[in-house]
């Protein structure tokens, strides 16, 4: 039983969790203790070190601006006017670093007069969420906006959280409302009406995944099969390798202004949006090299070995390339796609943003540009989550690569 | 016994009795300091269904001379003459068993066999390849792990499904390269073994090298010997006139044993 989970938890990739398991069940107590400490205790501080420093950093930022904030009103408004901006930004603070009280009971307004309260999500009678900030509009006005703190980002967290669920009812409702006239149309032979609001965080999380996987489909298509042929051709492999050389290295803002090009005029009769063309398409481009590179490598520097043995039993180009060429190089292939896939959520950011499709990278740029008082802590958030999902895409590929690996000790 | 010439003469055969014939054999191999000559004026003749073993220095060019013979390494000058036609690259005609196993790690023992038996026997059908398969793998004592992946059986394991693998596309010449030289002792004897009994049915002709001049005494019709390189050639060569079957013990407490034995040393030693 033990070992079964222990075997488990390898094999997806937490088998930091293992001396826990061990410790549990009272296996060498001394042992598993110092190892649980090293695998999970040592990286939980770390997590608490690196939230203090960002603590202290994030108010340092906040406080100097309210320095200069307060000298500013002096200069103005004289001491008096200093005074009342302090005791504004001190309040504020604690506003912005208050509770985040999501509740259905009325009463829990009155909470928002209070020094410490964020803000309240109070459930409405249409199932939803109204949110009430506890800020005032003083304050609002008034507030420092820099490098928001941990506290900060949870909030922002919550506001997101709570502002998906708003959203999804909305959808839901309208869904329900349509329903019957949709049917109509398309009877009609009319397209059905489609819900227009605006898209929750999750829903660009969403999207940016779709437009990701396909990106990586896309570079998987090109680049293994080219991968495989320019490995197996010595000639063809060095005739081309001026074009892995020279397209290798080009930014994906540039691939994206090539990609921008050719689809808008292919694309110009067609109505529609094409941004999620333009950049799952921009995203496959600068991300395949990697793959490219590692499987035509893999190929080529298959163990002279199974060359031999495929030359003395004269084996054909079919069984060649896919009984003996391709699963020893499956390895390096599955390296180049790990870093495929991770270079394509790097640059899916980027290319949501400056592309103006939808995702991620817009919410991040349209945040930016919104400047609100929460906005920063929300790019914050957004930041996380990438970077959140990003490991976990590394995770899955790994997990993937371990389950049709002949190698199973590759961690 | 006669002891190291300097200008060994080799013995000819008539040619209908010869299956390999080495002829005037040269292998340059070309390095950063100018040409290396690893082989030159190479002859030797190899019968029909003959066991030989090659012994010499290590570095002299026996590899290179067995992978030349396989066809997966070009020749210089001279010619390989199989049944009297020059080869143009590897065939079946001619197995190999690898130093090391080289099994696709990937495959399972009987998928590995099946490889070389789909090529070797294209007019078969399914069930029959199946059945070659699963014959050779039972001759080496494998029929246990069929299905076991080549990577989790053990080197003498797999050594025993490179034989099978070798011997399942019917080779006219079987070629071993240090078969054996990975393994301990004790597999290595059961291994010579099962060698010895797919060969003397099978019918076929091995050229095996091997460090190890016991072995070559006991496998061996005839022991070649290579001088040193550069340009080395054949030195001596020492036919072996036990009977077969052999038994180890028979053969450790003959005569001739230590004679032949003897005249191995003192050409190494030379
Ligand atoms: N591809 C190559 N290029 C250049 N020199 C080579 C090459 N292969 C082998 N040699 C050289 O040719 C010589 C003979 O090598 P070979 O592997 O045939 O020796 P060997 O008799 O099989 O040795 P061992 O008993 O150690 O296996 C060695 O000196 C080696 O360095
Ligand atoms: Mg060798």
């Amino acid at each position: 039983m033990k070992d079964s989970i222990i075997k488990v938890i390898r094999f997806i990739g937490f088998g930091f969790l293992e001396p826990l398991i061990r410790l549990i069940s009272g296996e060498e107590t001394k042992k598993n203790t110092k190892e649980t400490f090293n695998k999970i205790g040592a990286p939980i501080l770390s997590i608490f070190a690196f939230l203090l420093l960002w603590n202290i950093g994030a108010n340092s930022l906040y406080n100097s601006l309210a320095d200069s904030k307060i000298e500013k009103a002096r200069e103005v408004g004289g001491d008096a006017e200093a005074e009342r901006i302090k005791n504004i930004i001190i309040s504020a603070k604690d506003k912005l670093d208050g509770q985040f009280i999501i509740s259905d009971d009325i009463e829990d307004l009155k909470k928002l007069s209070e020094a410490n309260i964020h803000a309240v999500a109070l459930k409405n009678d249409k199932g939803t969420y109204d949110i009430n900030y506890g800020l005032s509009s003083d304050e609002k006005k008034e507030v420092p906006v820099t490098l928001p703190s941990p506290k900060q980002t949870k909030n922002a967290f919550y506001t997101l959280w709570v502002d998906y669920k708003i959203v999804r009812a909305d959808k839901k409702a309208f869904k329900e409302k349509t329903a019957k006239l949709n049917e109509q149309r398309v009877a009609d032979g009319k397209n059905a009406i489609v819900y227009t609001g605006r898209p929750s965080f999750v829903d660009q999380v969403v999207t940016s995944l779709k437009t990701v996987f396909a990106g990586f489909l896309l570079a998987l298509l090109i680049a293994v099969p080219i991968g495989i042929i320019t490995g197996l051709s010595p000639t063809l492999r060095t005739s081309v390798n001026w074009i892995i050389q020279i397209f290798k290295p080009v930014s994906p803002v540039v691939w994206l202004l090539l990609v921008t090009m050719i689809v808008t005029t292919l694309l110009r009769n067609s109505e529609g949006d094409s941004s999620f063309i333009i950049s799952f398409i921009s995203v496959g481009l600068c991300s395949m090299w990697a793959t490219l590179v590692n499987t035509a490598m893999g190929v080529a520097s298959v163990d002279t070995d199974y060359i031999n043995v495929a030359k003395v039993l004269k084996l054909g180009n079919f069984q060649k390339i896919f009984k003996v060429i391709l699963p020893a190089s499956l390895p390096l292939i599955f390296t180049g796609l790990r870093i495929t896939l991770s270079v394509a959520w790097m640059v899916l950011i980027a290319i949501e943003l400056l592309a103006q499709s939808p995702g991620l990278g817009s919410f991040v740029w349209e945040e930016f540009q919104n400047g609100a008082n929460d906005s920063n802590a929300k790019i914050i958030v957004a930041m996380f989550i990438i970077g959140l999902i990003g490991f976990a895409l590394d995770r899955i590929m790994l997990f993937i690569q371990n389950l049709i690996s002949f190698e199973k000790e590759t961690i | 016994m006669s002891v190291v010439k300097e200008h060994y003469k080799m013995e000819k055969f008539p040619s209908n009795d010869v299956m390999l014939d080495l002829e005037n054999l040269k292998k340059v191999y070309p390095t950063p300091k100018g040409d290396y000559v690893v082989l030159e004026n190479l002859d030797l003749q190899i019968r029909k269904e003959e066991f030989i073993t090659i012994i010499g220095h290590s570095g002299c060019g026996k590899t290179t001379m067995l992978s030349m013979i396989a066809g997966l390494n070009p020749i210089s000058d001279g010619k390989i003459k199989v049944l009297g036609s020059s080869i143009k690259g590897p065939g079946p005609d001619r197995g190999v068993i690898f130093q090391s196993p080289s099994l696709m790690p990937w495959l399972t023992t009987f998928e590995n066999v099946m490889l070389g038996v789909k090529k070797a026997y294209p007019d078969a059908t399914k069930k029959q390849k199946e059945d070659i398969c699963k014959y050779y793998l039972h001759k080496v004592g494998m029929d246990s792990s069929l299905n076991k992946r080549a990577s989790e059986i053990s080197q003498g394991e797999q050594q025993r499904v490179g034989i099978a693998r070798a011997f399942a596309i019917k080779p006219k010449v079987l070629l071993l390269d240090e078969p054996f030289g990975m393994l301990d002792s004790l597999t290595r004897g059961q291994l010579q073994d099962v060698l010895i009994d797919v060969w003397n049915k099978e019918k076929i002709t091995a050229v095996m090298i091997t460090h190890d001049v016991d072995e070559a005494i006991f496998l061996a019709d005839r022991v070649v010997m290579m001088t040193s390189g550069p340009s080395a050639k054949i030195g001596d060569v020492l036919a072996i006139d036990f009977e077969r079957p052999r038994s180890r013990k028979a053969i450790l407490e003959h005569d001739d044993y230590y004679k032949y034995r003897k005249h191995l040393i003192d050409f190494l030693e030379h």
